[in-house]
């Protein structure tokens, strides 16, 4: 987990694009400046980095589920729920659970845990558009080799009626 | 029509707080209703849930920023009710 680059995930266990599910796992890293203002002496994992903690994991399953064809972009959380606080050092796993594929859009569910308790989870919505152009999806591409993306994933029949 | 109308525009009512009785068949959900497109992605989920189908709204929008189409044919009610109805038999045909 990099704070300071918006690297809310350090790797992509595994997605299940016939389920509709993906796991991903991060560290809280034990230094950042984010720690100095939040807060001084008692460093906290925001809860806004939470929720991008789920946006990304959601945003990994939804470009996959079309098989890179659209990048994803955070539209929205339903009853987000941050349950317990987050300190440095902390291992995380996200979880993601594709609820509606629509026409430009995907809802999903997302609960991060941490030591297999719930830390907090939200329902997303996710638009999904064009890549702005081939650099911006071969940065996104790289991002995901970078992040061990199960590639082999989008080579099952369901990746490819996307 | 009628039932599609009535769960499209509960759907509508109770995703962006509108009263019920300001929703009426002829309004146009953006012009009249003041619906922008990220609360259309709700009411598209709610639709797309209730009716077992799914809106083409990309190709809709792409339509109409082409100029092929209005927004008054996607996006006045009554139009939408009958192309929801027509994607139900679509579904089932």
């Amino acid at each position: 987990m990099r704070l300071e680059y918006f690297e809310l995930i350090d790797r992509i266990i595994d997605i299940d694009l016939s389920a509709g599910t993906i796991r991903t796992e991060a560290v809280v890293p034990h230094e950042s400046t984010v720690f100095e203002g939040h807060f001084p002496g008692y460093p906290l994992m925001p809860g806004v980095l939470l929720c991008e903690t789920m946006a990304q994991t959601c945003g990994w399953l939804s470009m996959a589920k079309l098989n890179f064809t659209r990048m994803a972009f955070l539209a929205g959380f339903k009853e987000v729920k941050l349950r317990t606080f987050v300190t440095p050092g902390t291992l995380l796993e996200g979880h993601g659970q594709l609820l509606h594929e629509g026409s430009g859009f995907t809802r999903l569910r997302c609960q991060v845990l941490a030591g297999g308790k719930t830390v907090c989870d939200s329902e997303l919505s996710m638009r999904l558009m064009p890549f702005l152009n081939d650099a911006f999806k071969a940065m996104v591409m790289d991002r995901a080799a970078r992040l061990s993306f199960p590639f082999a994933a989008l080579e099952s029949p369901e990746a490819n009626n996307a | 029509m009628s039932s599609t109308f009535d769960t499209v525009a509960n759907i509508i009512s109770e995703t962006c707080d509108i009263p019920r009785e300001k929703i009426t068949a002829q309004s146009h959900a953006i012009d009249d209703l003041g619906i922008d497109s990220l609360d259309f992605l709700d009411i598209a989920f709610a639709i797309d849930k209730a009716f077992g189908i799914k809106l083409p709204l990309e190709q809709w929008t792409q339509e109409v920023n082409e100029g092929k189409a209005s927004t008054e044919q996607y996006f006045v009610l009554e139009n939408l009710c009958a192309r929801i109805d027509d994607l139900i038999k679509a579904k089932g045909a």
